[in-house]
């Protein structure tokens, strides 16, 4: 039985790892001027884990394949250094890795979510509802009108409740349902939601947060490639909330002052 | 000599008498364990097959299951699960698992049945304040249940329920109207009977002990169950104001969780004022400390278990291991907000909240090496509870490396809300805590029940559950590295398609492992009628619970005061003739 | 101890069993645990409450000094109530249970004035326009954070009464004794205790300064 149990745990432990190490499965490849400081990050820690996971699964193994068949008459071992060595080992490794980790964690938590905006961001609006989301842009105005729950009407297609009629700010607002930006370009997204609490997700981006309701919570990125990139919703939100997704188009400078004197046209 | 008389006399109570009183309404510490362990036995069935249901929508969502329809024809008419029916019984699947299974089985139904006997004792400290808390429970496990025969069905917020969705009422979708106002009842009433249970598991370890127990001397088990009880008293007093505050906001017209300005279904909501963050906050201060107050247990049956069979004490012994286990209780109120990364709390106390959280990994990581270490130079007895034990190394080892990712906020940013948290936290839950469970039960059933469960059948219950369980859960662990969101009933995004097979793989072993199960619920029923007789001490363990017939007598000791002489774990003694001596044993001199 | 004793425990003082460390009995403790765990319930309300007034910008202090004046009343009346507890005990303890029990029934009266005093006060404001959902001087969650918090006390008070009652009749006919007493006294110490809190941070701090 111990011995069985030793080959069947290396195997899963060996196959499992595998799998890790060959990105059979992994994430996509990154497009943001934040992301690859958390890649390397993420590298680190699954160096770490992963030689942790390897070493902890074998050493269990082995010393299960040691200990188990016929034993009667033979004496117990205790582990040379006892439990001391275990605890050293566990509070200068474990401690060296948290502390390293958190050094480097935290700069790079900060350039996402503490450190302002660059002051040439381009200011973009984002509502959540279910289960959409709603990018607004303020226009050749540059101005973002004001937003009115009670004149909230999807059925006019008003998403974020403007009031063209008395405010000026408002009427040249674009609201589109897809976030068109240009690449190399700072943006700035002031998220707020209509309903209930959602959340914004690129993968490629390396971003991800809550909105919530109550609250405009800022979030700031630069992209690095053009391209076509989903945005899902993370938070439950609902019964429609597997679909609730939106495009992100990140295109030239050029494409994008096209595709803005379309929008402003209409 | 001193008088053991007075505490005893206040604690003695006499046989039942009628059949209410024996096993309905029963004060006996035994009976109230057992009624709590097949109370998570049910609820473990419903929440598998609730699981079953969930995973057969995601790997083959056109196709009909046949006869769902009669349970809800709302929620699958024709036997095709809704959007919004997934959502209930994933909510369910949830609310089911952490709380009547993962709180109740390894806390309530063997530390029940075993404390007692454990630090030698007759019964609880308050026997009918134990009776109570387990009808408490279980009419808070009726009434969570009756969600689904509720017109709207259950939740569809998930077992963490959420403000402002949770908070609305059913403008924001199905289920959120009666069936949450029943669910925040039902996790009310569940609060209170946790309570109660914890106040008795204290009061019970610190003054019944028998002679000779000190603190130092009790079993792994019994310190796993009181340090587990003080998490208790302190965690679910949070979220019990808080679930009270939740049915104000559906019932009292309050908005402690709902701010103003919000339109949900084209109606623009008459609530103002409240935070959803608040939420948030109340639930996982008391939701953190909760998922230890359903490991720890874990951690102490599985050392326990792991003295037995590997013929020698654990590593460092009982100062380590409740070192540990302290140290873990104690951060695990300074961690709350690791769930709560990006949720748009000031992004400052993120970096604070991950401190404490990777500092939890020194002293998981000590009890781990030592575990690992004692099966070093051990001599293995590999029966089924042995094997469960040793796999929850195995499975603790991998559940705690995946939250080593998710401890700091910026691969959180990546990794939240994906199926890598899933994968985390069933391995650590899901898998290590009901290992623990079938160690448990393996080990204590021939003292329950007088008789010995299949060892055969056991061991293929141990090896299709072990392969199964990490085909079912390291697969998700991909899936969150590529990026696949979680708590969603379709995979519409372009980039999950070829994800589905790997969906696929997960479900099939979902079916075998938990056909696997149902071997485990044959053996269990069948070998309390026709399983062989079993001796005092079938597994030659060394503590009191090994020293009275199995199963025991009305009082435990059979009116004898046990004396306790030495430590729980005296195996490989100098110059004994076995290779253990019994705690209550003064033949030898203790080693401690 | 004797000579095996010896043997075995190496003369060290060990564990007799039978008795409660700390001389506190298990009755007692069980209550001891109540309160912990109820200050906790309590202390998350009082959170809410905290929580809920920093991140409100119209918390209303509608509290006018007869409002004031009637909460000191109250916050007297508790206060006495303990003293007058403390007698109970202290007369249980000696023995003298006629004694006692009037003292707890004292107390019971100091409770049940307090309660009153409560109800015309929450009255007084229902009549103005607070609710559960709404305030007349601005934000609705004073009028449910107010209620709920109160609420929760009114109702700890209400069960101590009849706690007291329960507790003085068995006093009386000898089924209880004075630790019976002591620790119905732990619990409405408790709740006195609470009131402490709740007086300065909901009444005073939402006093109309003129």
């Amino acid at each position: 039985m111990g011995k069985l149990f030793a080959v069947v745990l290396t195997v899963i432990t060996l196959v499992s790892a595998s799998f890790f190490v060959l990105h059979t499965w992994w994430m996509p490849v990154d497009i943001s001027v934040h992301g690859p400081a958390l890649d390397k990050q993420f590298g680190e820690t699954l160096l770490g884990t992963g030689i942790g996971f390897i070493v902890a699964q074998l050493s269990l193994a082995f010393f299960v394949w040691q200990s188990s068949g016929r034993n009667e008459g033979r004496k117990t071992r205790q582990f040379p250094g006892g439990a001391r060595i275990m605890v050293t080992t566990a509070v200068i490794l474990v401690g060296f890795e948290i502390l390293a980790l958190s050094f480097v964690g935290q700069k790079a938590w900060a350039a996402v979510n503490l450190d302002p905006a660059p002051p040439n961001a381009l200011h973009i609006d984002v509502q959540a509802e279910q289960f959409a989301f709603y990018f607004r842009y303020a226009g050749p105005d540059g101005q973002f009108g004001g937003v009115h729950p009670d004149k909230i009407s999807d059925g006019d297609g008003n998403y974020f409740g403007l009031d063209p009629a008395n405010d000026v700010a408002a009427r040249d607002d674009i609201v589109v349902g897809s976030l068109t930006i240009p690449v190399n370009q700072p943006i700035l997204l002031s998220m707020h939601s209509k309903d209930v609490g959602h959340s914004f997700y690129v993968r490629e981006l390396r971003i991800q947060q809550d909105f919530v309701p109550g609250l405009m919570i800022p979030v700031h990125f630069t992209a690095t490639q053009t391209g076509k990139f989903e945005i899902v919703c993370t938070q439950l939100c609902g019964l429609g909330h597997y679909n609730m997704k939106a495009y992100l188009n990140v295109v030239t400078q050029e494409e994008y002052d096209q595709w803005l004197k379309s929008q402003i046209g209409q | 000599m001193h008088d053991t008389s007075k505490q005893t006399a206040e604690h003695h109570h006499s046989p039942p008498q009628g059949f209410l009183w024996t096993h309905v309404f029963s004060l006996d510490h035994k009976v109230i364990g057992k009624q709590y362990y097949f109370l998570s036995l049910a609820a473990v069935l419903i929440g598998m097959i609730l699981s079953w249901l969930v995973r057969f929508h995601l790997a083959w969502a056109s196709v009909a299951i046949p006869g769902l329809q009669h349970l809800s024809q709302v929620g699958a008419p024709g036997g095709i699960i809704t959007p919004e029916y997934y959502l209930s019984l994933l909510t369910l699947h949830g609310t089911l698992m952490v709380f009547f299974v993962l709180t109740t089985a390894p806390q309530a139904g063997f530390g029940n049945y075993f404390l007692p006997i454990q630090i030698g004792a007759e019964d609880m400290a308050f026997p009918r304040l134990n009776m109570l808390s387990f009808w408490v429970t279980f009419v808070g496990f009726v009434v969570l249940v009756s969600t689904l025969f509720v017109s709207d069905g259950p939740p569809i917020s998930g077992w963490t329920a959420y403000a402002p969705l949770s908070a609305i009422g059913s403008d924001a979708g199905p289920g959120l109207g009666t069936g949450q106002v029943l669910w925040v009842i039902s996790i009310g009433i569940f609060c209170i009977g946790s309570l109660l249970g914890a106040l008795n598991f204290i009061a019970t370890t610190l003054d019944l002990r028998a002679k000779g127990m000190t603190l130092a001397r009790m079993p792994y088990t019994t310190w796993a169950w009181f340090i587990t009880a003080v998490l208790g008293l302190l965690a679910f007093a949070v979220l019990l104001p808080a679930c009270v505050l939740l049915a104000l906001d559906h019932l009292g017209g309050t908005s402690f969780f709902i701010p103003g300005g919000l339109v949900v279904s084209d109606k623009l909501q008459p609530h103002s004022g409240g935070s959803t963050l608040l939420w948030q906050h109340m639930f996982w201060f008391f939701g953190h400390p909760e998922v230890y107050i359903a490991i720890i247990p874990g951690l102490g049956i599985t050392s326990h278990i792991l003295t037995a069979t590997a013929r020698k004490d654990l590593l460092g012994g009982t100062r380590v291991l409740v070192g540990c286990m302290v140290s873990i209780a104690f951060l695990s109120f300074m961690v709350w907000g690791h769930h709560m990364f990006i949720s748009g709390m000031n992004p400052f106390s993120s970096l604070v909240f991950s401190v404490p959280t990777l500092i939890i990994t020194i002293p998981a990581s000590i009890v781990t090496l030592n575990w690992i270490g004692t099966v070093f130079g051990a001599r293995l007895r590999l029966h089924t509870a042995g094997l469960f034990a040793i796999g929850f190394i195995s499975v603790f080892v991998t559940g705690g490396l995946s939250g080593f990712f998710l401890a700091q906020p910026s691969l959180d940013i990546y990794l939240h809300a994906t199926y890598f948290v899933v994968g985390h936290f069933h391995m650590v839950m899901g898998v290590a805590a009901i290992f623990g469970m079938f160690a448990g039960t393996y080990f204590w059933f021939p003292k329950m029940f007088g008789r010995m469960m299949s060892e055969p059948l056991g061991k293929l219950h141990f090896w299709v559950t072990f392969i199964g369980v990490y085909c079912i859960f390291m697969p998700m662990h991909y899936l969150g590295l590529a990026g696949n969101v979680r708590r969603y009933s379709a995979f519409v995004d372009d980039y999950l398609a070829p994800l589905i097979p790997v969906h696929k793989f997960i479900t099939i072993s979902a079916f075998v492992t938990g056909a696997a199960q149902l071997l485990f619920l044959f053996n269990l029923f069948w070998s309390m009628y026709r399983g062989k007789k079993a001796e005092e001490n079938p597994w030659q363990a060394t503590t009191l619970e090994w020293t009275i017939p199995s199963p025991p007598p009305f009082d435990n000791f059979g009116g004898r005061h046990p004396v306790v002489y030495r430590g729980p774990y005296e195996f490989g003694v100098e110059g004994t003739p076995d290779d253990f001596v019994m705690q209550d044993s003064p033949e030898q001199p203790a080693k401690s | 101890m004797s000579e095996l004793e010896v043997a075995v425990t190496g003369g060290q003082e060990i564990w007799q069993g039978g008795e409660s460390p700390y001389a506190i009995p298990s009755k007692k403790l069980g209550m001891w645990l109540f309160i912990v765990s109820d200050s906790i319930t309590f202390g998350a309300v009082l959170f809410c409450y905290a929580y809920l007034r920093l991140a409100s910008p119209d918390w209303p202090t509608p509290f006018r000094l007869a409002s004031i004046e009637n909460a000191t009343i109250m916050t007297f009346v508790l206060l006495s109530s303990s003293v007058t507890m403390v007698a109970a005990v202290e007369a249980a303890k000696a023995g003298r249970i006629a004694a006692s029990v009037r003292w707890l029934g004292a107390t019971m009266l100091g409770g049940v004035l307090f309660d009153i005093l409560h109800i015309r006060e929450w009255l007084g404001l229902i009549h103005e326009g607070l609710r559960l959902s709404q305030n007349p001087w601005g934000s609705g969650l004073f009028g449910a954070a107010f209620f709920t918090l109160t609420g929760l006390h009114m109702t700890h008070v209400t069960i101590g009464v009849i706690y007291l009652c329960i507790v003085a009749i068995g006093f009386r006919r000898g089924k209880f004794t004075s630790d019976d007493v002591e620790i119905s006294g732990l619990y409405w110490h408790f709740v006195d205790l609470v009131w402490m809190f709740i007086f300065p941070l909901v009444y005073l701090l939402s006093a109309r300064i003129r």
